[in-house]
């Protein structure tokens, strides 16, 4: 595990760590089986079509999911998610596979946020963010926000 | 109602509907599978021996599972999530739906074992122009809590129909 993050690190402006992620069609349907979403618009062309959609599209869901593990990692074990938010803005396209285990060549994804308040409320060191998911033209698809503790150094 | 308006009085006769609450237990496996799918390693979701060690004392789940996600968010809506979304479609919404975004606020973190008893209701409807044309924009708000009454999750998703 990473040093743990304390509320003394942060400063309003700076970066949350970083976490790149690559959206395959392999990982959609092992999505749609783990968290119940069967959604055919994320695997079905015709259907795809039929919804005004160019080709299946990567679960906002699983989008939120990978700004989730963003601001998890960030925080490490002692700090504790109180909010998370996001909206889907645009949408994302999965790679194709090469074979049984290798993504095509293709976009990557980045997981990205920016600490927008730091503040004390009752005893407790609270952290504010600013996060978001940048596609492969550096578009964000996905825009949130995070409210988060962490512990004092001291 | 506005003229032209997407949201017919069927549609606003949805507004405030609860439905049934549905019980349900967290289970280890469905945790480490979610986790996997997101690529995810954190040992608290995967690890049980580490898990037990630390402040949790069992695997937890990740931000935004409570072990069945879909079902709590809006499968506690009347009839369940596919007939509620039939209800909306004969009610005269939009055939085309996406996943307009979601705000969940934690209070107690769950982990496998627990049992949930999840709520959710259809809060609000609203509508506006926008690039896709007159689309209405559906609220739905979920409670999850603990046996013993205590809230461990609240979350408030928009479904966009167009």
């Amino acid at each position: 595990m990473a040093k743990q993050l304390c509320y003394e690190d942060v400063e309003v402006g700076i970066e949350v760590t970083p976490l790149t992620k690559i959206a395959t069609t392999q990982m959609l349907v092992q999505w749609a089986g783990a968290s119940g979403d069967r959604n055919p618009l994320h695997y079905d062309d015709d259907f795809v079509k039929s919804q005004g959609v160019g080709a299946p599209i990567v679960h906002g869901a699983l989008k939120r999911a990978w700004l989730g593990q963003l601001v998890t990692d960030w925080i490490g074990e002692q700090g504790e998610l109180r909010k998370l938010s996001c909206r889907y803005r645009g949408m994302d396209y999965p790679r194709k596979m090469k074979t049984m285990e290798e993504p095509q060549e293709g976009e990557t994804w980045w997981c990205k946020g920016k600490v927008s308040k730091k503040y004390e409320d009752g005893g407790e060191h609270l952290v504010e963010c600013e996060i978001w998911l940048e596609n492969g033209k550096g578009e964000k698809t996905t825009t949130g926000a995070a409210v988060v503790t962490l512990p004092l150094r001291s | 109602m506005a003229e032209g308006s997407l949201i017919t009085e069927e549609l606003r006769k949805l507004i405030g509907v609860s439905g049934e609450p549905i019980t349900y237990k967290v289970e280890e496996g469905a945790i480490q599978r979610y986790a996997e799918a997101i690529g995810d390693l954190n040992p608290l979701y995967h690890d049980v021996e580490y898990a037990s060690k630390s402040k949790h004392g069992r695997l937890i789940c990740p931000p935004g599972f409570n072990g069945w996600p879909i079902k709590g968010q809006i499968g506690a809506l009347p009839g369940g999530a596919s007939e509620m979304m039939g209800a909306f479609a004969k009610a005269g919404a939009p055939s085309r739906l996406l996943d307009g975004g979601i705000e969940f606020e934690f209070f107690i973190p769950i982990g496998a074992g627990d049992v949930l008893i999840a709520t959710s209701k259809v809060a609000d409807m609203t509508e506006r122009e926008t690039s896709m044309g007159k689309t209405m924009f559906i609220t739905t708000e979920a409670t999850f809590q603990k046996q013993n009454g205590d809230v461990a999750l609240r979350s408030q998703a928009t479904l966009i129909c167009f």
